[in-house]
């Protein structure tokens, strides 16, 4: 399953977010980014093929992230876990 | 398979919260978007497992995650909050404080089965055969071995991989629980 992109007018980041299409929290962080204008991509893990998860698992363990949802990267480097604001701002500029 | 409402959803949790001294989140759309979850991972799986975490939707696997999860007593206690912030206490039912973050309780060994299912036979699964999986430098069991455990205090018997963090009958810690160890002889 690919991961899916949102546009942004504000694209200076990568930012990537592992999220389930179930959580919440997840579809905050979502919203949160579409209100700020940042471009972002992000894959629902639970709607991925069994194959694909495990792939998906040691792809966010290898940048040193945990299997908690949602997980942002922001420049294959930041790794902010859950849906966090502060975190998020100070990582985006916003 | 039939279809949960959401009404009966909601129903299920008030009255958990309300057994076990909790009470649902006061935000009505964090509420309306966590019992949505739910009812979607019901619909899905068979059982509502926690919207907020990924599930294998093998029930060995996922026994843990099912709502109420085996995490909430000891994090509502340490926290305020469940993990999914669903069950809240007093404090911030009556909003005194904004939710807190919930650092994840469940072992990262259980949250790599989920993503791993996909190699796991039922057998495997119901404890029948080990077969260990070596990815990113660490090894997973996906063995899930039941055990029956007694709560020392109250005398509550559980089947479970692990025994309760705290005991749902009189609120005893994990250290009260001790394993009933069976054996089955042949004779003849």
């Amino acid at each position: 399953m690919p991961f899916s992109k949102v546009q942004g007018t504000k694209n200076q980041h990568k930012v990537v977010i592992y999220a389930l299409s179930t959580c919440v929290w997840c579809k905050m962080t979502k919203q949160f980014l579409k209100d700020n204008q940042i471009e972002f991509e992000f894959i629902d893990v639970d709607q991925c093929e069994p194959a694909e998860k495990e792939q998906i698992r040691q792809q966010i363990l290898s940048k040193g992230g945990s299997l908690n949802y949602p997980t942002t990267i922001v420049d294959d480097k930041t790794v902010i876990t859950g849906f966090r604001k502060d975190l998020l701002k100070a990582a985006l500029d916003v | 398979m039939t279809k949960i409402s959401i009404e009966s959803v909601r129903a299920r949790a008030e009255s958990d919260a309300k057994t076990f001294g909790y009470y649902l989140t006061p935000d009505p759309e964090l509420l309306q978007g966590l019992l949505e979850g739910l009812k979607v991972n019901e619909d899905r799986y068979g059982y509502p497992s926690c919207p907020c975490r990924l599930a294998s939707g093998n029930l060995q696997i996922d026994r843990d995650i099912i709502c109420p999860c085996d995490y909430r007593d000891p994090d509502v206690a340490e926290y305020g909050a469940c993990y999914c912030r669903l069950y809240v206490n007093k404090n911030f039912y009556e909003k005194k404080g904004e939710l807190p973050t919930v650092p994840e309780r469940r072992p990262l060994d259980k949250q790599s089965r989920a993503f791993m299912a996909a190699t796991v036979t039922e057998s495997t699964a119901a404890g029948k055969e080990t077969k260990p999986t070596e990815t990113t430098g660490e090894k997973v069991s996906m063995e899930v071995k039941s055990k029956l455990w007694y709560c020392s205090q109250c005398g509550y018997v559980v089947f479970r991989e692990d025994a309760p963090y705290v005991c749902p009958i009189c609120k005893a810690k994990r250290e009260m629980f001790k394993e009933i160890k069976t054996r089955i002889d042949f004779l003849g």
